[in-house]
């Protein structure tokens, strides 16, 4: 099927894949640099990529692997040249080594993981199980990466068309988690208008920190690195990084909440799953249930502060991941001591239908002693009324 | 309709995923709200295709289903696989052209589409895929069919492909439910 979507204005819908969608928003987003390696479930972004961004003034490069990948985009970043990378789990975890070299160089980055099964090579269908990899860092030393998860195509765009302003206003890496499902589904969306490329000539002006050689001024060299051999110059260093860090930790907060204050339980879950939890909620909804929704948009900096809006009704809150329970542990430090914290989760590649989670969720529900208008029947039967999420597979 | 589910199933080469992919492009034209998911995996001609597509009046929560309104059934494994996730009332149509069994089901409405014959008849034996998407679209009524000569012309059929317009057209308006 035709996708042009070049000629559209900026309000005209489009059909686009999602991992088209987020290659056209990086290109939009005015990242003009991709260096890339293919990987299920986000290959169409570097097939994307190497059609559309020569034709448009950018470059693309197929790494040898992802560690070339990283690296060139190291090098560019540093040189001043604003860069998008993509990759998928096991590919995202070769980068790790270059993620720490560029939080430590202070070097731009917008980088996309399309989230697959894990751990190892794993399987090419959908998993958040790289929550850690991707929120605690899985290179060596004290850094922090913001991480944003979208929900839906349309939020993909326009979280990576913003990244790729929040990397040079932070100078850091910023990461989109995405997963498979994302990667390859397709919805009606808008795109942004075109930001202009840098050209090589500004980039000075534009980024006085970038290695761009002497220039006029042969004192005020740039030097681009990661290396501090003296101990107090790396702890200086590194308290600089974090002053950054606690800074984005109040700015950079995205969190989308429903029913909070009078929920009889909370589900937490992002990506997909926020998207599959809100069918959830409307099937526990017809069982007497009113479930409330915590969906954080960005995974680091994690919206703890949000936890406290939880009313006194609520029973008990729920992490619901396709991990085995990696996000469970910032849900555990929102919520405190104050209510029970369960897990609901698939993994693997596996993904949980909306009615399998209000099963479960209804069972903590009933577990926290809580009491919706089905219990009669769930505690004189063992079973629900309905359809038992065992009974159908998910499509 | 506030809501409706439709998946498409077949093997690779049937058609699965452009019917599928019309349908979403006609639902986005009809300013609805919509979303469409393949199977993907390590897949070939031959192999196994399917995919969901949800058109709703309102924001699409989870993009994968459970049950649908209406299944599309292009081969007999398909019909095997998914005969049970059609939702009681819904419907089920059959590529009847390929598929000798009945459905087991008693409960939903059913029809049997000879697609191929449809379309060997109109000298347009590729079309088969069209002449499904046509009675589908009639018996969900899911979008409006000239919504979908749009996409045809639009989207689905464009460039070097214009020529097959009138025949795709002609399958698409061959089978009445």
């Amino acid at each position: 099927m035709s996708s042009n979507n070049k000629s559209n204005s900026q309000n005209e819908k489009v059909l686009l894949k999602g991992n088209e969608a987020f290659a056209e928003a990086a290109i939009r987003g005015g990242l003009r640099f991709y260096f890339g390696y293919p990987i299920t479930p986000q290959s169409e972004i570097p097939e994307f990529m190497s059609r559309e961004l020569p034709k448009r003034g950018g470059v693309f490069l197929q790494a040898e692997s992802e560690l070339g990948a990283i690296n060139m985009a190291y090098g560019a970043g540093a040189a001043g040249g604003a860069v998008f990378i993509s990759s998928s789990s096991p590919g995202i975890a070769l980068m790790q080594e270059g993620m720490s070299f560029l939080c430590s160089a202070e070097v731009p980055l917008v980088a996309l993981n399309v989230s697959r099964g894990g751990p190892g090579i794993g399987g090419i269908q959908p998993g958040q199980a790289d929550y850690f990899q991707t929120t605690r860092g899985g290179g060596n030393g004290d850094y922090k990466i913001p991480v944003f998860a979208p929900a839906s195509i349309q939020e993909a765009i326009d979280l990576i068309y913003e990244a790729a302003e929040l990397a040079d206003k932070w100078r850091n890496p910023i990461m989109i988690f995405a997963d498979g499902i994302m990667g390859q589904m397709m919805e009606p969306v808008s795109l942004p208008e075109q930001r202009p490329f840098i050209e090589a000539g500004d980039i000075r002006k534009a980024k006085p920190w970038a290695a761009t050689g002497y220039g006029e001024d042969a004192s005020k060299r740039s030097i681009v690195k990661s290396l501090r051999m003296q101990p107090d110059e790396l702890e200086a260093h590194v308290e600089k990084l974090f002053e950054k860090y606690a800074r984005a930790e109040k700015e950079l907060v995205r969190v989308e909440t429903r029913d909070l204050d009078d929920a009889d339980i909370v589900l937490v879950a992002f990506g997909t799953v926020a998207r599959i939890a809100r069918e959830a909620i409307d099937i526990l909804a017809e069982r007497g249930i009113k479930a409330g929704l915590i969906r954080p948009i960005s995974l680091w900096p994690f919206p703890y502060a949000t936890f406290d809006e939880i009313g006194a009704r609520t029973k008990a809150v729920i992490s619901a991941e396709l991990s085995m329970g990696q996000m469970l542990e910032d849900v555990k430090i929102g919520v405190g001591k104050r209510l029970p914290v369960r897990l609901i989760h698939r993994t693997g590649g596996m993904i949980p239908t909306s009615l399998e989670l209000a099963d479960s969720a209804e069972k903590i529900y009933i577990e926290s002693g809580g009491t919706g208008f089905n219990n009669i029947l769930i505690n004189n039967t063992g079973l629900q009324p309905g359809r038992r999420s065992g009974d159908k597979e998910v499509l | 309709m506030s809501s409706q589910k439709l998946f498409f199933a077949g093997s690779g080469g049937q058609g699965i995923i452009l019917m599928g992919q019309m349908v979403t492009y006609a639902a986005m034209f009809e300013d609805k709200q919509t979303t469409y998911y393949p199977s993907y995996g390590p897949e070939m001609r031959g192999g196994t295709a399917n995919c969901t597509v949800i058109v709703s009046d309102k924001a699409v929560s989870s993009p994968l289903i459970y049950e649908a309104d209406c299944l599309i059934a292009m081969n007999l494994p398909s019909l095997l696989k998914f005969e049970s996730i059609v939702k009681p009332g819904g419907i089920m149509l059959l590529n009847s052209s390929i598929i000798s069994e009945k459905a087991s089901r008693s409960d939903i409405r059913v029809y049997y589409v000879p697609t191929l014959d449809v379309a060997r008849e109109l000298g347009a034996p590729k079309s088969a895929n069209m002449v499904m998407l046509g009675a589908a679209v009639r018996a969900t009524n899911v979008v409006k069919r000239e919504t979908v000569e749009r996409v045809m012309r639009e989207k689905a059929f464009t460039g070097k492909k214009a020529d097959t317009i009138p025949l795709n057209l002609k399958a698409f308006e061959s089978f009445s439910v």
